[in-house]
C-alpha cells in the first residue's frame, strides 16, 4: 500500500484530487434531488478541471509566467518540488537562468529601440503560460453562466414553488393529464 | 434512492477510469511533458509564447499577451458569452412597468433614508472600504500587463464594489451608484471598445485585432509599443463588460428581477 502510494498517488497527486474532485461534482449532478445542489455540484465540477488545467502547467522550480521588467527572466527558484522525481531525467540541464542581463544599464536603449534580440528566455524557468489564459476566460465565464442557471432555477421557482426536482415533474405531469 | 445507486455506480466507473488514465500522465511538474514543451516535431506553443512575446509586444505579463492578443479573437468572443449571460438573466427575469413595484420601491426608499440602525456598522464601513476597492480594481486592470492583473480580474472586483454596496445598505443604493440604464450600456460599451480596436486595424489595412497595424494612431516608435497600448484598451473593454454583467447578475437575482429591495 505505501509502495502504491509513493508509486502512483505521491507523483500524481494533483491529478488524483481532481478526478475525486470531478467525481464528487459528477455525483451530485446525477444523485441530487435539488436543482440548486444540482448547480452546485457542476461548479464543483468546473473547479476540478481548472485544478486539472492548472497542474498540467506546472514546471517544478518554475515561477510565475510573468518575465521581469525589461523582459528579463526572473531569477531561479532554488526550492524544487518531488526532488526524487527529478532523479530519474537526466535532463537537469536547466540551472540557473542564461546570463543575458549582464548590467541594467541597456534599459534605456531597450525602450528607445522597441527590439530586444539579445534576450533569451529558459522556458523552463517559467510556468506555462497557455492554462492560466484559458482558465481566467474559463473562471469568469463560469460565473456568468452559473448566473444564467440561477436565473433559470429562479423561473422555476416562481412556476412550480419548488426546486425539487421530481415534485416538479409530478407537477409537470398532473398539468399534461388535466390538458 | 435508485438514483443515488445509479449515480455511485456511474461515478464509480467514471473515476476509476480516469484514475488509471493518470498514471500515464508525464509526471507532475514535470517541464518537459507534452503540454510544456510540445512533441518531437512540434514544439508547444507555449515555448513560443514564453520567448517571443515579450519581443513582439513588450508586455512582461505572458499570461495578458497571450490572452489579449495572441487570442484576442478568442477572448474578445468570452466577452460577448459574458455579455450573453448578462442578457440572458435579463430576459429571463427582469419584471418592468409593475406599478406595485414601484410603489414598494418608493417606500424602500424611504426607509433606507428613515435609517436603519442594523447597518449603521456595516453602511460606515462599506462606505469607507468601498472607494479602496475600486481604486485597486482600477489598479488591477491597469497594471494588467506588468502584474498580476488584467480586465477580468479588475472587472470582477470593480463589479464585487458595487455588490458590496447593495449588501451592506440596500440594492437601491447600489442602483443609484450604477442605474440599471448605465450597467447596460457600460456592457455594450465595453463590447464596443475591444471590437472598435479590432475594426481600427482593419481600417488601417492589417487583420482584425491586429494591434501592430495601430502604430499611427498610437505614435509609437514601433508596432510592439502598440500592441502593448492595445492591449491595455481591450482590457478596459473588458473591464467594462465584468464591471457592468457582473452587478447586473446580482442585482437581478438578489431582487427576483425587480430590482428594488434585494436581500
Amino acid at each position: 500500500m505505501a509502495e502504491f502510494i509513493h508509486d502512483h498517488i505521491q507523483p500524481y497527486f494533483n491529478y488524483w484530487v481532481y478526478v475525486i474532485i470531478m467525481m464528487i461534482g459528477l455525483w451530485a449532478l446525477i444523485a441530487k434531488n435539488n436543482l440548486i445542489k444540482k448547480l452546485i455540484g457542476l461548479s464543483i465540477f468546473q473547479t476540478a478541471i481548472i485544478l486539472f488545467y492548472v497542474s498540467m502547467g506546472v514546471k517544478d522550480g518554475a515561477t510565475i509566467p510573468i518575465l521581469g521588467h525589461h523582459g528579463s527572466s526572473p531569477p531561479a527558484s532554488e526550492h524544487r518540488l518531488f526532488e526524487d522525481l527529478d532523479e530519474e531525467e537526466p535532463k537537469k540541464a536547466h540551472g540557473k537562468p542564461v546570463d543575458h542581463h549582464a548590467a541594467d544599464d541597456e534599459h534605456g536603449e531597450d525602450h528607445t529601440h522597441g527590439h530586444a534580440g539579445h534576450h533569451k528566455t529558459n522556458p523552463d524557468l517559467i510556468a506555462n503560460p497557455l492554462p492560466h489564459v484559458l482558465m481566467l476566460t474559463a473562471i469568469v465565464v463560469g460565473v456568468a453562466t452559473l448566473g444564467v442557471a440561477l436565473a433559470i432555477s429562479q423561473m422555476i421557482f416562481k412556476e412550480f414553488g419548488s426546486l425539487e426536482e421530481d415534485e416538479i415533474l409530478e407537477e409537470i405531469k398532473a398539468s399534461a393529464s388535466d390538458g | 434512492m435508485l438514483s443515488k445507486v445509479f449515480a455511485t455506480i456511474a461515478v464509480a466507473i467514471t473515476g476509476s477510469i480516469l484514475l488509471y488514465g493518470v498514471s500515464d500522465f508525464p509526471a507532475f511538474g514535470d517541464p518537459h511533458s507534452p503540454a510544456n514543451a510540445g512533441v518531437p516535431g512540434s514544439e508547444s506553443v507555449s515555448l513560443y509564447f514564453i520567448e517571443e512575446s515579450y519581443k513582439d509586444t513588450k508586455v512582461p505579463n505572458i499570461v495578458t499577451s497571450v490572452l489579449a492578443d495572441y487570442r484576442g479573437y478568442d477572448t474578445m468572443f468570452e466577452t460577448v458569452v459574458i455579455f450573453a449571460a448578462g442578457m440572458a438573466i435579463f430576459a429571463i427575469l427582469r419584471v418592468v412597468g409593475n406599478k406595485e413595484e414601484t410603489a414598494a420601491k418608493a417606500a424602500e426608499e424611504d426607509s433606507f433614508t428613515n435609517g436603519d440602525h442594523n447597518r449603521i456598522i456595516v453602511g460606515t464601513t462599506v462606505r469607507i472600504v468601498v472607494p479602496v476597492i475600486q481604486l485597486f480594481a482600477l489598479y488591477v486592470v491597469a497594471h494588467g500587463h506588468h502584474s498580476p492583473g488584467g480586465g477580468f480580474q479588475g472587472g470582477v472586483i470593480l463589479g464585487a464594489s458595487f455588490i458590496i454596496i447593495a449588501l451592506a445598505e440596500n440594492l437601491n443604493a447600489a442602483l443609484r451608484r450604477l442605474s440599471e440604464l448605465n450597467y447596460v450600456r457600460l456592457a455594450a460599451i465595453g463590447i464596443f471598445i475591444y471590437a472598435a480596436f479590432g475594426i481600427m486595424a482593419q481600417v488601417l489595412g492589417s487583420n482584425f485585432l491586429d494591434y501592430g497595424a495601430l502604430q499611427p494612431i498610437f505614435m509609437t516608435d514601433g508596432p510592439e509599443m502598440a500592441r502593448s497600448h492595445s492591449m491595455l484598451g481591450v482590457e478596459i473593454g473588458v473591464a467594462f463588460t465584468v464591471t457592468a454583467i457582473m452587478f447586473a447578475i446580482y442585482a437581478n437575482l438578489a431582487s427576483r428581477g425587480q430590482l428594488v429591495k434585494g436581500l
